[in-house]
Parts: C-alpha cells; structure tokens; sequence
C-alpha cells in the first residue's frame, strides 16, 4: 500500500514520517516514531489514556488518523518533562499518590494540561469536567482531582 | 418523583492469604558491588504498591536507605517461586519472605564489614543512612558501599540472603470440620449514605465513611489511595459493572468494553477514613495490608442503604434502576425500611 508523508511537531520537535492509510495516531507515534509515551488502553476511544494534544486541544490519538495531523503541534505526556525537571503536573502527581497502577496517568496528565492552558484558574467541577473522557479504575480520582487543582496553584503562583 | 435517603451498613473481617497449600513466597536479595541492594521476586505488583512496600520493608531489614533499594518483580524465570499477588497477601506474606531474606544479607554485609575493620561483627550496628559503625565508637566506621566493595573484589563473599515464607498447610479436622485457612485478618466497617429516585430507579451515592483496620499502616499515603480506588470499585461493582446486563434480548447487550459501566470523576462523593493501626504479630512490621477488602464492604452497605431507602432488597448485583423499579412495584410504592 502506498504510503504518505506526513510532517508535523512532536513536543516542538519536527517530525517527518511515512504512514500507512487508515494508520491511527497512536500507532505512529508509538510504533513509527518511538515516543512510547501515549497508552494503548481500549483502541476505541473510551478510555483516554491515548489522550494527546493537538494544537493544544485534547484529543484520542487511538481515533485521530495520522495523515490529519500535518502541519499540526503535537504535545505527548514525553515532552512534559524539562531534562530532568519534570512539570509541575508530573511532580505534584508524583508527590501526592495521583496515580495507582499508572496507565491512566499519560491521558490524565495532558487532558489536565490543556485545562490549565485554557484556565489557570480551575474550580473542582472544571477539573471533573476536563478529565470525564479518562477513566481511571485505580484510585477512585479524588487524587488525581487534588492534585490537578494544587498543580494549577502552583503553576500560577510561577507565573505572577 | 421524590428521592428517598437511605444509609447501609456492612462490616467485614478478612483473611489476609489463603493458606491451602502452605501459601509460600519467596524472596532473593543481594548486593551490587557499590552497594546497593536487589531483591528479586516473582510476585507481581499490579499498582496497589506491594513494589514500594517491600522495598520499604528490605532497606529497614538491611539497614541502608530506601533509595539504595531496588526491587524486581514479576519473572518466574529469574526470580524465586511465589503463589502470586492475590488474597491480599502481598505485604504479609512477601515481606515476610523479604524480612528473611534481608535478615541473612544484611548478616553477611555485617560480616564483611567485621572482617574489614577487625572487630566482632555482633559490635556492629547499621545507621540506615549508608553506614557501619562500631556500637559505643561511632569513629570506627565504613560505608555500605565499600563493605560491598570488600566482599566482591577482596573477600570472595556474597552479600546476599534468601528468604520463604510458609506457614502449615491447613487440613480440615475430620471431627469438627475445623480448619485454620488464614494466618490473621483485616476488618474494616463502612457507612454508605446514597439516595434513589422512585421514578427512574437511579441510586446515587452521596457519601461514604469508613474504618479499616490494616495492622499497621506501612505506606500510610498509599493505605489511603488504595482505600479510598478501592471503595470505589466496590460501589461499582454494587451499582454499574457487569458484563452480562439483563436485557429481554441478548442482541440490546454489550458487545464491548466500551459499554461497559465504570464511574467517572464526575460520581466521586466525599469518603472519610479512620485507619487504625492494630499491628499483628506475624505480619511485616506488624503490616497486614488493605487488600480486597477495600473494595467488598462497600456492596452490602450499598445494598442495605438501598433497602433502607426504598425497601427493595436486591440480592443480585449490580443494583441496576431496573431491579429497584421492578422492586418498587411489587412492594406497592417506595417504603423506608430498617431506618
């Protein structure tokens, strides 16, 4: 099967790949490029652990045909971290038990950033809302809700 | 349509492992020549912790940091023998299989450590912060590390230790049926507060309270994660999660996982803990560990609370709007029950 060419940038970095047709974005960043980053959880769109940004929205990589993505921003939770500082989502998930047994986390962690882009500000129930399409079976979300909310304190109090 | 508030109830003393068949773990430690330490097992961690536990349990045997820990879990090939993780008994079972095993290394460890600075090893005492040291001379000291160093490279010596855990196995005593299945138990009692819709069925939980007793508490941090993901399977469970749906019709069933219920962020309801900390003897540390019974309290308070509410008693899981509705009619009307 004849494959495309698609250019976009992968955590700022330019990437050029050849995809099969019909090949989703998941597979290509992880099969294709390496970044093994975004999780393969249901392949159906229902789970949100796939969850990557793209140009800064939320979106299931497992449903997004990767010959949409050209000329687009791509962010995967690979690119969170700044060499060895991790963000400041990644630490306060780490340092407040956010995750259990971890295959949420990446979806978890960039549904949580692109909230915190759109609204430095978040009250409960807009963390509740951000993170609805990521099912965690792990730890009953109360954490993971905490510490969204105190990664945003943080992350504002660095800003001003 | 009116909302009926019930509570239910529901206490639960569980057995921490299953011992048919002896119940054994195992646990190999060893040094690397900078000395650190590894502790190989083939229990799995499946994300409850029993990983960061265990490596807990070996730096405080060893007598070295927990940073200087690693732990490598889930391969038969490589590591030794274990029934699994299951039966709540990780922390029991394998830390006491790594208590063992750490016991013996750290003997050894003392050992080089004596032979390097010419003392008697029963003289030595650990700091837990990478040092030996003489008892009553804290001048006369070496570091872990190159105590490691000795044993590997001028020595000839492993710093290492194996470890099992296994208690009798327990037969079942003709005469009175006896037997002894389990060598201690959690308990935890919970208090569920939820509300049902007469007209659509719905039951929602407003907010659960509950106590666990774990022995003691060796992660309090991530007790409280698991009890708190755990409570929530167990309403789950009570209220959505099945694979099999009653419908007239198999064809209106689910085909997928992706209708399949779970809660979402948006269900989480307040959940207030009390863990107390009643260390068991045979245990880890005194550790039993929160386990299974994190989540199976929480369906018979789920259930009580609804009969509470509404008089329906559902005896078959999960407590769908449907079997409350069909309850509800046959009953004449919502009732408020055992209040």
């Amino acid at each position: 099967m004849a494959k495309t060419p698609v250019q976009f940038t992968l955590n700022d970095k330019e990437t050029a790949v050849f995809v099969d047709g019909g090949a989703n974005l998941l597979d290509v960043l992880r099969r294709v490029v390496g970044d093994l980053s975004p999780k393969y959880g249901c392949g159906q769109g229902t789970c949100g652990t796939c969850t990557v940004l793209i140009d800064g929205e939320p979106r299931l990589s497992c449903l997004t045909l990767a010959e949409t993505v050209s000329d687009q921003s791509i962010e995967t939770t690979g690119g969170l971290a700044d060499g060895p500082d991790l963000h400041p989502l990644q630490r306060v998930f780490m340092e407040q038990f956010a995750a259990q047994c971890g295959y949420c986390t990446p979806g978890m962690l960039m549904a949580a950033k692109a909230l915190l882009a759109r609204n430095p500000n978040p009250q409960r129930e807009d963390v509740i809302e951000a993170i609805s399409g990521n099912i965690c079976r792990c730890t009953g979300y109360e954490p993971i809700i905490d510490a969204i909310l105190d990664a945003a304190g943080e992350m504002r109090g660095r800003v001003s | 349509m009116s909302l009926h508030k019930g509570r239910g109830f529901a206490c639960i003393n569980y057995p921490i492992g299953m011992n048919l068949g002896g119940d054994p773990s195992q646990a190999l430690v060893h040094s690397t020549p900078d000395g650190k330490f590894m502790v190989t097992l083939s229990a799995i961690d499946l994300g409850q912790g029993m990983k960061s536990v265990t490596r807990q349990i070996a730096a405080e045997t060893i007598g070295v940091p927990v940073e200087d820990v690693y732990v490598d879990t889930a391969d038969s090939d490589t590591g030794p023998h274990d029934m699994g993780s299951f039966a709540s008994r990780g922390t029991h079972r394998v830390g006491n299989a790594v208590i063992q095993a750490a016991k013996e290394a750290r003997g050894v460890m003392l050992e080089a450590a004596a032979e390097e600075l010419e003392v008697n090893a029963g003289d030595l005492e650990t700091d837990g912060h990478g040092n030996i040291h003489v008892k009553g001379a804290p001048g006369r000291t070496i570091t872990v590390e190159q105590t490691a160093i000795a044993a590997q490279f001028r020595q000839g010596r492993t710093i290492s230790g194996r470890g099992i855990f296994l208690i009798p196995m327990s037969d079942v005593d003709p005469d009175t049926g006896e037997m002894t299945p389990v060598s201690c138990f959690a308990h935890a009692a919970v208090v569920v507060d939820l509300q049902v819709d007469d007209e659509t069925g719905e039951v929602e939980v407003l907010e659960v309270n509950s106590a666990y007793e774990v022995g003691r508490a060796l992660n309090p941090k991530m007790v409280e994660q698991q009890l708190i993901g755990g409570a929530w399977m167990g309403i789950s469970h009570a209220l959505y999660e099945t694979t099999e749906p009653y419908y007239p019709n198999r064809d209106h069933g689910p085909t997928d996982f992706n209708q399949y219920l779970m809660p979402g962020a948006g269900q989480v309801v307040n959940h207030n803990i009390a863990v107390l900390e009643r260390p068991a003897e045979d245990a880890p540390f005194g550790g039993k560990g929160p386990g299974e019974m994190c989540a199976n309290p929480l369906l018979p308070a789920v259930a009580n609370a609804v009969y509470n509410a509404v008089g329906v008693r559902c005896d078959t899981l999960p407590i769908t709007p449907e079997k409350v509705l069909r309850g509800i009619l046959v009953n004449g009307g919502a009732q408020n029950r055992g209040g």
